[in-house]
């Protein structure tokens, strides 16, 4: 192991600093707090690095650009906020469709609407799983600090490299602006995963194959591949169809795919859950609260546990729902009025008594409002 | 010489969606001639369109093809061309796809001058969709949103273009086919952004909403409302009233987006 390097970073410079670690050479996008460094520091280094920046003139451009240069084998980015992430949803929807591999940095603000541009929110978790029309499921990850915004981003990109889908790093207005130590893993002892290119011959290459894995490799343009790529509704060698069967066959297909490899994708983080009897399920900045309040809660006596979702979609229901079965209280503290507290209650309602604590005005929540609600219930 | 069209056309695909006298496959066969005589490889095109009648051009092409979201060809297109400035990137949209929902890439990858070339299939309405009046449709004419006649002044894809910032731009009709395919050449030669607009009757709708006759018919109007930008230039507006202006409108060298950026920006961020 190569010596990890200490900086001092914000989310958003971590985040920058990781996609190009991660092998991104491409960056599209459009000014937005409270996420616009992102792009500041890519237009620095990227071309340092042999890729290329551009601002485009609007958000929906900025996705498209990032698929068009996805498809050219190139590891893409775009980074955003709540307007510009509602106005990027039809090309993600395209991205998830054609299968194209991306990454969507999304800087949580309050909404809807222009909302509160400069403060933190969590309120675009359920946008970020169902803001495209249509059947078909995404990946969405969460960190809470900003080492975790450095390193889940890598991980975005391998994510969406190994399974030809679109990548939303859920990050809030917290994460992105804080600053604080991070400690960078050597370029040498990064796992970096590069997509899968096809080894067959162009004529018996099929970019949407409905049999094996579930997963087909991907050339690049000007690979000699010649393949077709549409939003349409497209049978195995991805053209459009109205075939009934075919159609049917690509949708499940689709929405089984992110299922099959879901033990790999799923990443949750505990802390003191073994002997917990009150639980908090929290993701994100709050998450990051939750742990403070953990501590605290366990120097009283009480026996708390946090769960970190850290794939927060696709959402892990087993594993809450396990904690929810050895708990009586799931507390479920989120900067946005019940959006994931909603997921909760749907996978562990059965099994616990769901306890929300909620702030949408600006501000994080304190481990103070947190330890309230545990000691209500203790 | 004949173009053997057959090589660059994917013939397990056809029949392809067009109505009878709809003039984009004559569009498609002046693309095909202008990539023909410049000996463009077929693995170094993308070809890239949005959505609507002209947009369903890449399933037919043996290319790379992205046919993507409404309006939004452009900005797809331009992501192609900055990650591999190697590849010869066409564009291939309508009017409503280019000037009403993609009006704004449209003006952006001009000003930028990014290396598209970038073919608008202009038929003075949305087909797809069953005929609806674009920013195109000329004044007075009808549509099915616009039974009562178009109040709205259309845009001129052209000059727009050209104001913008686009390197070339050009016009002719489907009746000019053998001048449609001389300037589409041009355009993928010239080194910038490149723009031609390419009128093609549309009988189903257009013509059936205006009474103009069958495809044939309507042909043969482009041709009689046709006039060399030589010669309109001697012309007074009044006179240039539904006519269409048929010639080079544009073809200066000037700085490429992807070569400045190389030369200037990645140059001086690695010296940095």
């Amino acid at each position: 192991m190569a010596e990890r390097k200490a900086q001092m970073l914000s989310g958003n410079e971590a985040c920058a600093l990781a996609a190009v670690a991660a092998g991104c050479r491409f960056f599209a996008g459009y000014p937005i707090t409270p996420s616009s460094e992102i792009g500041e520091v890519l237009s620095y280094l990227l071309p340092r690095n042999g890729g290329r920046f551009i601002q485009m003139e609007d958000e929906i451009a900025s996705m498209g650009a990032i698929i068009g240069a996805s498809l050219c084998g190139v590891k893409s980015l775009t980074a955003t906020s709540g307007p510009g992430f509602s106005l990027k949803q039809e090309n993600i929807g395209y991205a998830a469709m054609a299968e194209i591999p991306c990454v969507i940095v999304n800087v949580m603000r309050g909404g809807p609407s222009t909302g509160v541009p400069t403060q933190p929110a969590q309120a675009d978790f359920q946008q970020a799983r169902w803001g495209r029309h249509g059947d078909h499921p995404i990946i969405v990850i969460a960190p809470a600090t900003v080492t975790g915004a450095y390193e889940l981003t890598v991980r975005a990109f391998n994510l969406s490299e190994k399974y030809r889908t679109p990548v939303v790093l859920l990050l809030d207005e917290v994460v992105g602006h804080m600053r604080e130590k991070v400690e960078i893993t050597a370029p040498e002892d990064l796992e970096v995963v590069n997509r899968e290119k096809p080894g067959m011959p162009p004529e018996e290459y099929l970019p949407y194959s409905h049999s094996g894995t579930d997963l087909n490799p991907m050339p690049a343009f000007g690979d000699g591949y010649r393949y077709h790529v549409t939003g349409l509704a497209h049978d195995e060698t991805g053209f459009p169809t109205n075939n009934t069967r075919e159609i049917d066959l690509q949708y499940r297909r689709l929405n089984r795919k992110l299922h099959r490899y879901r033990d790999d994708i799923l990443q949750v983080r505990k802390m003191e859950t073994d002997d917990a009897r009150i639980g908090i399920v929290a993701y994100g900045s709050t998450a990051r609260t939750a742990r403070h309040t953990v501590k605290a809660a366990r120097s009283e006596g009480i026996p708390v546990g946090l769960l970190q979702p850290v794939t927060v979609w696709p959402f892990p229901d087993e594993e809450i729902r396990d904690f929810g079965k050895q708990v009586s209280h799931l507390i479920v503290p989120e900067m946005s009025l019940g959006q994931f507290a909603r997921e909760v209650e749907r996978v562990a309602g059965c099994h616990a008594e769901i306890v929300r604590v909620n702030r949408v005005d600006g501000e994080p929540i304190t481990p103070k409002e947190i330890i309230t609600a545990v000691r209500e219930v203790a | 010489m004949l173009t053997d069209y057959t090589k660059y056309l994917r013939m397990t695909k056809f029949p392809h969606i067009w109505c009878s006298g709809c003039g984009h496959g004559i569009v498609l066969k002046a693309l095909l001639r202008a990539i023909d005589r410049l000996e463009l490889r077929k693995d170094n095109i993308v070809m890239v369109s949005g959505i609507g009648c002209s947009s369903r051009t890449p399933g037919y092409v043996d290319f790379n093809t992205l046919h993507t979201t409404h309006g939004r060809a452009i900005a797809f297109a331009t992501g192609v061309k900055m990650a591999k400035p190697e590849m010869n990137v066409i564009v291939v949209t309508g009017d409503g796809d280019a000037t009403a929902i993609g009006g704004n890439h449209l003006i952006h990858a001009a000003r930028r001058n990014i290396d598209l070339t970038v073919v608008v299939f202009n038929n003075y309405i949305y087909g797809m969709t069953g005929g609806q009046g674009s920013p195109t449709t000329p004044r007075g004419m009808k549509a099915s949103t616009l039974p009562f006649g178009n109040i709205e002044q259309p845009f001129d894809v052209c000059h727009l273009a050209a104001a913008a910032g686009a390197a070339y731009v050009a016009r002719a009709t489907a009746y000019q086919a053998r001048l449609l395919d001389k300037f589409i050449e041009r355009g993928i030669r010239r080194k910038g952004f490149a723009l031609i607009e390419a009128m093609s009757p549309c009988p189903t709708s257009y013509g059936r909403k205006n009474r103009l006759g069958d495809g044939a018919t309507m042909l043969r109007q482009l041709k009689e409302t046709s006039v060399k930008i030589t010669e309109a230039e001697k012309m007074t507006p009044e006179e240039l009233v539904d006519k269409i202006v048929v010639g080079t409108f544009k073809d200066v060298d000037t700085p490429e987006y992807v070569e400045e950026y190389d030369r200037l920006i990645m140059a001086a961020a690695q010296r940095a």
